[in-house]
């Protein structure tokens, strides 16, 4: 076990944890942030999707060690109010179904937004080629990263 | 207005009346989690509840909690349910909270979701739920303001007497409705007046899902709870011999490892009772990663089983079933269903098609494969339970709560009325979640470690632990005459373990000889229900040989199948032809319009397909073309009937996720086995359908025809498949009969 000072959605943070630990689980067992999912564990669903200095990493094959010194941004820390502009389109386009895969979506349509503000159907295809979606909501998925670069 | 006599359960209301002195006050647990500018803190917290009936909850302040009785597996029946409750209650959407219900077979009846049944079986009670409490309401305004009821009318969420001036909200009367008697006839709403059903609503969890709220059964945590995995075997035909943990045992935050048994040996197992494994090996410990190391640390040994006899109980039809020992190839499977398929029985015969066949110029005789699927729920299978003497709190994702209370009951010896399920959010059910093994295992366990735990599968023992789409074959013969007309159709399929068959549907009742077959292999590789059962391999195998068929008979295959119904129609072969062909004959008819059948688009091939199952019906047309070898599909074009629409965009969104997953699971879905074990058991090597895969657009319409409301979460799935293939044929000229499709393109 060590200890790890992380910061989590701007807030700091200290977890005793062995420093193997995936970082979903941290986030999931030890901070009671249940936002971000498991879903394959190996980095091939992108359910666990989250930011790291920005850049979007799947956080079930991210060891807790790797995390010390950077700004990690969950699903629960993406806005105060679920008002960021892409929360803001998944909820005008009715995105979910099961809703499982959401948050991992999202997270990694804010990071494409960010490095990408005005995506191609190319672009968006690449970049969430990560993330899958058992209920099928791609097109709405995609329409919604459309509305958002929008905003 | 329809005058309805109340049948809701009475025990629903008995429960109000005996409580019920000034109006009982309930929990308002759910209103610790408002957050600042929610709609319930808009609306203020009510001070006190008032309940209506085991549906409804009004405040004094006029706010509406709405049970939905469901479990809510991202079909969207929490939104859809309650709003057709809210739509006779005549409340104002705005001012309903949806509170999801825990099993509760007093208040509630089929608390499940499968078959696409939820809305259909739910619309006559969701309607008397709502309509019994208005008609409370206006009795209570009526005993108010002494006068009389038949002068009262309502009007979103208020009552109103226009002679006397007089307006309440619901909320001022809701005290005294609690306490009143039941009307004995509840006056429905015409549907020319409906306010809520048929206007799109938005989904009542979308706001906590984009959030990140706790939500899903993985979520669920409990002061002081342990976490818990299993180990399986890891291949079908092998059982528990023994196992060693003293290394795992040792290791940071474990708990306890041990054996665990989901079902006595000689327990008769009802139709949803189905394990792969009945003996695993449980891990406890304080977090999920420790838990996920000593498993690996935990030496187990297997065995093979022998041949040995289960006993079933399929909805009162008893049987022992054998369970074969041995562990299967797939080459073994498929040379089982060759021989089996020689073997078959007869399901229906219509006229006289041996010499039908005899007679013709023509056989076109075509095989179609369909192999193992695993459902792959998002959410991997989890359950939390906690055991304290004879009581059992459990909470978590399961599509048939009261079937595995049953089983649980009967394990624990704990008796039913002891045991409380609350119902999570599903991360995806599409039928796993019908065989809720994993919520015995976490019950057994809770038990034997004294303590709150939650179970979780890992993907792997997800993926690798049974209960799949049963493996499919089916054999199509047409004969045809010398002018090329269709006089005898042959259907011969079956299935590891189960058959797909469907005798009395279509293309049965349209041709003149007919003969329907099923055969069935014995397996140790469990099977079970998967989005829309049978239909999803047979409508595939039984759309695509009738666009071959059509072709062959140079026919459009939208007239092609026309022509069949109007026959069914109108001089009908045989008996229970289960379909309507109009209904059937409207939605090709639609699909044809809105897809501009027949205008050929430069460099897009089109395939087109329709089938009838779970009460809806379906045609789709598949615009795709071939793009330095992938498939790009441009656009999805579909046609559903299922009577009158509750929630339009939330139907449309089921039915785009139906036309997406049909299409990923025809081009990229399997799993096979070699020695018993399944040849990929996670994403890595199963292929799920990812965005650049799926259709740029879909477009869904919906055929108006004033029927009752019935199912979409499965009815749009089957066909997509064959609509593809047929596609596919148009852009490749290759016609495919085996299941996946990518692969066989190049």
């Amino acid at each position: 076990m060590a200890k790890f000072n992380l910061t989590i959605n701007g807030k700091s943070q200290t977890v005793d944890v062995d420093p193997s630990t995936p970082i979903l689980w941290v986030l999931r067992d030890h901070l009671d942030l249940v936002g971000t999912k498991y879903g394959c564990g190996v980095a091939a669903c992108g359910a666990c999707t989250i930011l790291m200095n920005g850049n979007a990493i799947r956080s079930c094959v991210t060891p807790v060690s790797a995390a010390e010194g950077a700004k990690i941004t969950t699903i629960e820390g993406l806005s105060e109010n679920g008002d960021h502009p892409v929360q803001k389109a998944w909820l005008e386009h009715d995105v979910p179904q099961c809703g499982y895969c959401q948050a991992g979506q999202i997270m990694s349509a804010v990071a494409l937004l960010e490095s990408n503000p005005n995506p191609s159907d190319a672009d968006i295809d690449n970049a969430m080629n990560g993330n899958i979606c058992r209920c099928g909501t791609y097109v709405r998925i995609k329409k919604a990263i459309k509305t958002a670069a929008k905003s | 207005m329809t005058l309805s006599k109340t049948s809701l359960n009475r025990r629903s209301f008995l429960k109000v009346s005996a409580l019920a002195g000034g109006g009982l006050f309930l929990s308002v647990g759910w209103l610790a989690g408002c957050k600042p500018g929610s709609k319930e803190a808009a609306h203020g917290m009510p001070e006190e509840w008032f309940r209506i009936n085991g549906f409804i909850r009004i405040g004094e302040n006029g706010l509406i909690t709405i049970m939905s009785p469901n479990p809510e597996g991202g079909q969207n029946v929490k939104t859809g349910m309650p709003m057709i409750v809210a739509e006779e209650l005549d409340a104002d959407w705005s001012k309903v909270v949806v509170e999801q219900a825990p099993l509760d077979t007093d208040n509630f009846t089929r608390q499940f979701i499968g078959g696409s049944q939820a809305i259909r079986m739910g619309w006559n009670v969701l309607r008397q739920a709502g309509a019994t409490a208005r008609q409370l309401l206006v009795n209570a305004a009526a005993q108010t303001w002494d006068v009389p009821a038949n002068e009262i009318t309502t009007e979103s969420g208020y009552v109103i007497h226009t002679a006397s001036r007089k307006k309440a909200h619901y909320g001022e009367m809701a005290s005294l409705a609690a306490t009143l008697p039941l009307p004995e006839n509840v006056q429905l709403k015409d549907r020319k007046d409906y306010k809520i059903i048929g206007t799109s609503r938005k989904n009542v969890d979308a706001q906590k899902i984009v959030t990140g709220k706790p939500l899903f059964g993985l979520d669920y945590k409990k002061e002081g709870m342990l976490y818990a995995m299993i180990i399986h075997p890891p291949a079908h035909g092998l059982r528990l011999k023994s196992f060693d943990a003293s290394e795992a045992t040792g290791m940071p935050g474990i708990k306890d490892v041990f054996q665990v048994k989901s079902h006595q040996d000689d327990y008769e197992r009802t139709f949803f009772d189905t394990t792969s494994f009945t003996d695993t090996v449980a891990i406890v410990g304080n977090s999920t990663w420790e838990v996920m190391n000593a498993k690996k640390a935990v030496k187990v040994e297997w065995e093979e089983f022998s041949t040995y006899e289960e006993s079933r109980d399929w909805n009162g039809r008893k049987e022992k079933r054998t369970i074969p020992a041995g562990l299967e190839s797939e080459s073994d499977q498929q040379r089982k269903m060759t021989d089996a398929a020689k073997k078959a029985r007869t399901l229906r015969k219509d006229g006289n098609p041996e010499a039908a066949f005899a007679n013709a110029t023509k056989v076109i005789e075509r095989t179609f494969y369909g192999p193992f699927l695993a459902h792959n729920c998002m959410e991997p299978m989890n359950f939390f339970a906690h055991v304290q003497g004879d009581k059992v709190e459990c909470a978590g994702p399961l599509q048939k709560p009261e079937l595995t209370e049953q089983a649980l009951s009967s394990r624990l010896g704990i008796p039913i009325e002891n045991i409380h399920i609350e119902m999570t959010r599903l991360g995806g059910g599409y039928g796993r979640r019908s065989y809720a093994h994993w919520l015995i295992e976490a019950a057994v366990i809770s038990q034997k470690v004294n303590a709150p735990i939650k179970l979780m599968y890992t993907r792997e023992d997800d993926m690798t632990g049974g209960i799949y789409r049963p493996m499919y074959q089916a054999t199509y013969r047409a004969a045809l005459d010398k002018d090329n007309n269709l006089i005898g159709l042959h259907v011969n399929a079956g299935g590891l373990v189960e058959p797909p068959s469907y005798p009395n549907r279509f293309p049965a009742g349209a041709i003149e000889n007919y003969l329907a077959e099923e055969w069935v292999v014995s397996s140790n590789i469990t099977v079970g229900s998967f989005r829309a059962p049978r239909s999803n391999f047979i409508a595939a195998a039984e759309q695509s040989f009738l666009d071959e068929l059509a072709e062959a008979m140079g026919n459009d295959p939208i007239d092609f199948r026309l022509e069949l119904l109007q026959r069914a129609k109108q001089n009908p072969v045989g008996e229970n032809n289960d379909y309507d062909p109009d209904r059937y004959a409207g939605v090709l008819k639609l699909v044809r319009e809105k897809s501009n059948w027949g205008q050929n688009q430069t460099g897009i091939s089109r395939g087109v397909s329709a089938y009838f199952c779970h009460n809806s019906y379906a045609a789709q047309v598949v615009d795709l073309k071939i793009e330095n070898g992938r498939v790009k599909v441009e656009k999805v074009v579909q046609a559903l009937d299922c009577g009158l629409v509750i929630n339009p965009d939330a139907a449309k969104n089921l039915s785009e996720g139906c036309v997406v997953d049909g299409i990923g699971t025809a081009m990229f879905g399997e799993l096979k086995f070699e020695k018993g074990q399944p040849d990929r058991s996670n994403f890595d090597r199963y292929r799920m359908i990812r965005m650049a895969e799926a259709p740029k657009a879909i477009e869904t319409y919906f055929v108006e025809n004033g029927e009752d409301p019935t199912g979409l979460g499965e009815p749009g799935y089957p066909p997509v498949f064959a609509a593809l293939a047929n596609a596919l044929y148009q852009a490749t000229g290759k016609r495919l009969y085996r299941q996946p499709f990518a692969g066989q393109l190049g």
